[in-house]
């Protein structure tokens, strides 16, 4: 069942990413994208990270996805136009991705044998559950980053404002 | 009993993907919206190797790269906006400012 | 008197080398009074050094030749693998000859100098030239090992350069000083070679230690070994350049460019003699090789005779004086080359007497006649500058071979042993140096006739405007062209300055009795000299045998036979010169093209420039138009134009565009991860 799963929101997950790059309106891409997230959020959930699922689906397609909308709505970015590009990204870009693609698949086909297999839920230490186990990680081995992080927010949140102000 | 190479796969799908709609797309935002799909398929590797290594560091991990997305995005695009505001266009072959 | 320590022979060349640095770096704000002193000084104490010395070294007995080496303690020179090189002296009876001219004679110099240039620009730098050049003859006659001695020998030629071009802003003299010194630079490869050979056959570049070698290795010369003759050769290449021999004799008439105290210490009484001591000093060399010691007397009596048959037609006093210098050197080398090393060694010395007097004696002509050189324009002297007149007469009788003046017993003694030697070729070697010996005596009673007899003719000068040239030259440091105004008569003709005139007498003096040292048992003397070398010689005077078996009375009609001939130059050069005249010039008409040969100095010059010089200047330019421009210019020309090309191709990529960063971005990545996965495969035996 876990492979049905998988199956499902694999291509759901792969379709949406092909949708975001083959669409020419901006927001086609964004919703695209919000589709991606969604499926990612339950092969997150079949890995057995509860609580991952949980925050993708409201901070990242809840809110910061929702930002995304909000911008391209602002701005009434329409579609694309068939202007000239850059040479290079072309025939050097395409190259390199192919050739990323190509290199990391090669590694995890040939070491499928250390990587095993995945059983759906939680696996990781029975007695506990996901989100015990993560805050109980997350406010005591890895505090300062936590911490760190909520600065970063501030930061982030007054630059913002400061860069989207109006001139005056 | 998906084996793990499978969601490592799709996970490099995801992120050949995003960096093609980096270099096609020609609108600011969209390419914006490229770079976290880049990132979402970084996070879920990072899930498949913790569930893989039975830590929950890697999980830890992304709530990170969540964050720090979330900080990232805002950021972006306040800058997107103030660039529009002065140029008038999200078509990113015209900011070249930075022409040599 | 107390003997003197060893360890104080380093200041005879320190001396003067103090005397440089203190006038050549302070000389040019300090009083001429205060420059002059500091040089006399230290050429002074130099002299009296050796002359304690000498008395050391006579009451404690000759050490036979190069065995009191003496070594700055703990100076290690060159010491590697193969090849040990100490800064050694070595001390004896040749060397103390040799040192005795340089200092004596130098000192004598000096004090000329004081007076004739104490009107010249650059005082100070003559002297301090003048000093450093003592101190490289000094270490080049005191040197115990063959690259001491070339230090010196390069030294002495540096010297030589620069002050030949001591008026360096005239043309022809900054370029004599070129010719001179690039003259003896192909010597000098000759003499590179030789000590490299040397290095190889022997091992050692000490005299002690090759002549003791090759002693233990006779066998080395029975079997005809190809080395030894080479070597000699190439020493003699380096002393043919150093002492003007053919074929590198060019640069000395050119040399007479430099100031007249210069002409006569360096181009005539020490420099261009470093060549035959040289010689002198590896006398075994030579003489294990037959072969070299008959080109050494070919060479020596070629140039002798060559040079006099150029000397005779020339109008330049001071050309005259350098071809009769070259032809005096040439006789020490026919000297050296039939084995009679002390006979030349005493030709060296008498010749340095009177060609240092005749020089000096013509520079006071010189400057009574106010820069005039050319004998045209001279005559009727004798009254006006009559100590000038004596002193030079002294010294003309002496080149000339007149007894009992010094030149007589020197070149009858080389005569003698030439006309002995057991050299196949004597007899011709014989008449080719009694010609040379009455060609002399002609053409220097020739100048004597021409300069002090007669009519002068100096007022005539003036109306032609050579005066005025003649003015040009002699105060040629400021090229000033300007006349000399109160000059230009007979009336202004006077002697020059008691501190010109004293060492004209002294040098006189010398020229006189400076020959009596030699005075051979055929003539009632005891060869006081030979036997002061014998020490040095010992083994090396081949013709000693036949000399002891002829005996007295073959010397004796063989210096009758010359003292005949130098009569015959005198009284031919009394015809031509003061009974008629216009005979010389009638002779001259009637043989119009050997007249013009001799005259242009068989047109060596020419030829050189021809078949030597114009070849090497085209490959140079060909040289410089393919490595210079293409080469050198070429590669730093395309190091700028690779690094514009790959900083435009650069430039390029930063267009500005953001997709085609990423696009570089796609492919970095790519790479890097790559490298993560296949670079252990790198790392591989590591």
């Amino acid at each position: 069942m876990q492979l049905a799963l998988f199956i499902v929101f694999g291509a759901l997950a792969l379709g949406g990413a092909l949708n975001l790059l083959l669409q020419r309106h901006p927001i086609h891409s964004a919703l695209s994208l919000v589709v991606v997230m969604m499926s990612l959020a339950v092969l997150y959930w079949s890995l057995g990270a509860e609580f991952l699922a949980a925050a993708q689906v409201i901070v990242y397609s809840g809110a910061i996805m929702v930002l995304f909308v909000f911008v391209i709505m602002l701005l009434n970015a329409g579609k694309e136009e068939h202007t000239q590009g850059s040479r290079v990204a072309y025939s050097v870009g395409f190259p390199g991705a192919a050739a990323i693609f190509c290199l990391l698949s090669f590694v995890f086909l040939s070491e499928r044998g250390a990587l095993q297999s995945s059983n759906i839920g939680g696996d990781l230490s029975s007695a506990v559950d996901n989100i015990a186990q993560v805050s109980a990680t997350l406010f005591t081995r890895q505090l300062l980053p936590f911490e760190v992080t909520s600065i970063l927010i501030l930061v982030a949140i007054v630059g913002a404002v400061v860069l989207a102000r109006r001139e005056q | 009993m998906v084996p793990t190479a499978y969601y490592l796969i799709l996970a490099a799908m995801l992120f050949s993907i995003g960096i093609a709609a980096f270099l096609i797309k020609r609108n600011v935002i969209t390419i914006f919206i490229s770079i976290e799909l880049m990132l979402n398929a970084v996070n879920l590797t990072f899930v498949a190797f913790a569930h893989m290594w039975h830590q929950v560091s890697g999980q830890i991990f992304v709530f990170f790269v969540m964050v720090v997305a979330a900080a990232e995005a805002a950021v972006g695009l306040a800058i997107i906006l103030s660039i529009f505001r002065t140029r008038q266009t999200l078509n990113v072959d015209e900011i070249d400012l930075m022409k040599s | 008197m107390n003997p003197m320590p060893w360890s104080a022979t380093f200041f005879i060349p320190l001396l003067p080398f103090a005397g440089f640095l203190i006038n050549g770096t302070l000389g040019r704000r300090l009083p001429r009074v205060v420059v002059s002193t500091v040089a006399l000084l230290f050429t002074a104490l130099p002299a009296a050094l050796v002359a304690w010395l000498w008395k050391t070294m006579c009451a404690t007995g000759a050490p036979s030749s190069v065995e009191s080496t003496i070594h700055p303690s703990g100076f290690d020179w060159i010491n590697i693998t193969g090849l040990h090189i100490d800064f050694a002296f070595a001390v004896d009876h040749l060397t103390l000859i040799m040192l005795a001219v340089v200092t004596g004679v130098g000192f004598i110099i000096h004090i000329y100098s004081v007076g004739y240039m104490a009107h010249e620009e650059g005082y100070w730098r003559f002297f301090a030239y003048l000093n450093l050049f003592m101190f490289f003859m000094s270490l080049l006659v005191l040197a115990a090992n063959f690259l001491l001695l070339f230090v010196g020998w390069e030294g002495v030629g540096l010297c030589s350069y620069l002050l030949i071009g001591f008026y360096f802003k005239k043309y022809s003299a900054a370029s004599a000083g070129k010719k001179a010194f690039i003259v003896n630079r192909i010597g000098d490869f000759g003499f590179l070679l030789a000590m490299f050979l040397l290095i190889v056959h022997f091992g050692s570049l000490d005299f002690k230690e090759i002549f003791s070698i090759l002693a233990q290795n006779p066998e080395w010369q029975q079997q005809g070994a190809h080395f030894l003759p080479t070597i000699a050769l190439l020493l003699l290449l380096g002393a043919a350049g150093k002492s003007a021999q053919i074929p590198l004799y060019i640069w000395l008439p050119d040399a007479m460019e430099g100031p007249t105290p210069v002409s006569a210490l360096i181009h005539a009484a020490t420099m261009v003699t470093a060549g035959v001591y040289m010689v002198a000093r590896c006398h075994p060399l030579f003489n294990s090789s037959p072969l070299a010691l008959t080109v050494v007397a070919l060479v020596g009596a070629a140039t002798a005779i060559f040079a006099a048959s150029i000397g005779m037609v020339q109008h330049d006093i001071k050309r005259v004086l350098a071809y009769s210098t070259i032809s005096q050197l040439g006789y020490m080398f026919l000297a050296c080359g039939v084995g009679a090393y002390a006979a030349g060694i005493f030709h060296l010395l008498t010749h340095s007497f009177f060609k240092a007097l005749l020089f000096l004696a013509a520079g006071s002509v010189i400057h009574a006649l106010h820069g005039q050189q050319d004998m045209r324009w001279m005559g009727g002297l004798r009254t006006r500058t009559p100590l000038t007149f004596w002193t030079m007469s002294a010294g003309v009788f002496a080149i000339a071979g007149i007894p009992p003046f010094a030149g007589f017993f020197s070149k009858d003694e080389i005569l003698y042993r030439t006309f002995t030697s057991p050299n196949p070729l004597h007899i011709v070697l014989w008449l080719v140096g009694l010609l040379t010996a009455g060609m002399t005596s002609f053409y220097m009673f020739r100048l004597w006739f021409k300069t002090f007899f007669g009519e002068p003719r100096f007022d005539e000068s003036a109306s032609l405007d050579l005066h005025g040239a003649a003015v040009h030259a002699r105060s040629s440091s400021t090229l000033t062209l300007e006349a000399d105004d109160q000059g230009g008569t007979m009336h202004s003709v006077h002697e020059s300055s008691w501190i010109m005139l004293l060492p004209l007498v002294l040098l006189a003096i010398l020229s006189v009795a400076g020959g009596w040292v030699g005075i051979p048992a055929a003539l009632g003397g005891n060869n006081q000299i030979e036997h002061f070398l014998d020490p040095v010689f010992a083994n090396g005077t081949a013709g000693e045998g036949i000399a002891a078996m002829t005996g007295h009375g073959l010397e004796l009609v063989l210096a009758v036979i010359s003292v005949l001939v130098a009569l015959v130059g005198f009284y031919i050069a009394y015809v031509f010169y003061y009974e008629k005249p216009g005979t010389a010039a009638a002779l001259a008409e009637r043989n119009k093209a050997a007249y013009s040969l001799v005259k242009n100095k068989y047109w060596v010059d020419e030829l050189y420039g021809a078949f030597l010089i114009t070849p090497m200047l085209m490959f140079t330019r060909i040289s410089e138009l393919i490595v210079d421009h293409g080469l050198v210019d070429g590669s730093g020309a395309a190091a700028g134009a690779t690094t514009r090309g790959l900083a435009w191709l650069t430039r390029k990529q930063i267009s500005g565009n953001i997709r085609s960063y990423a696009g570089w971005l796609a492919i970095g990545a790519a790479a890097v991860i790559a490298l993560m996965i296949f670079g252990n495969v790198l790392k591989g035996p590591l």
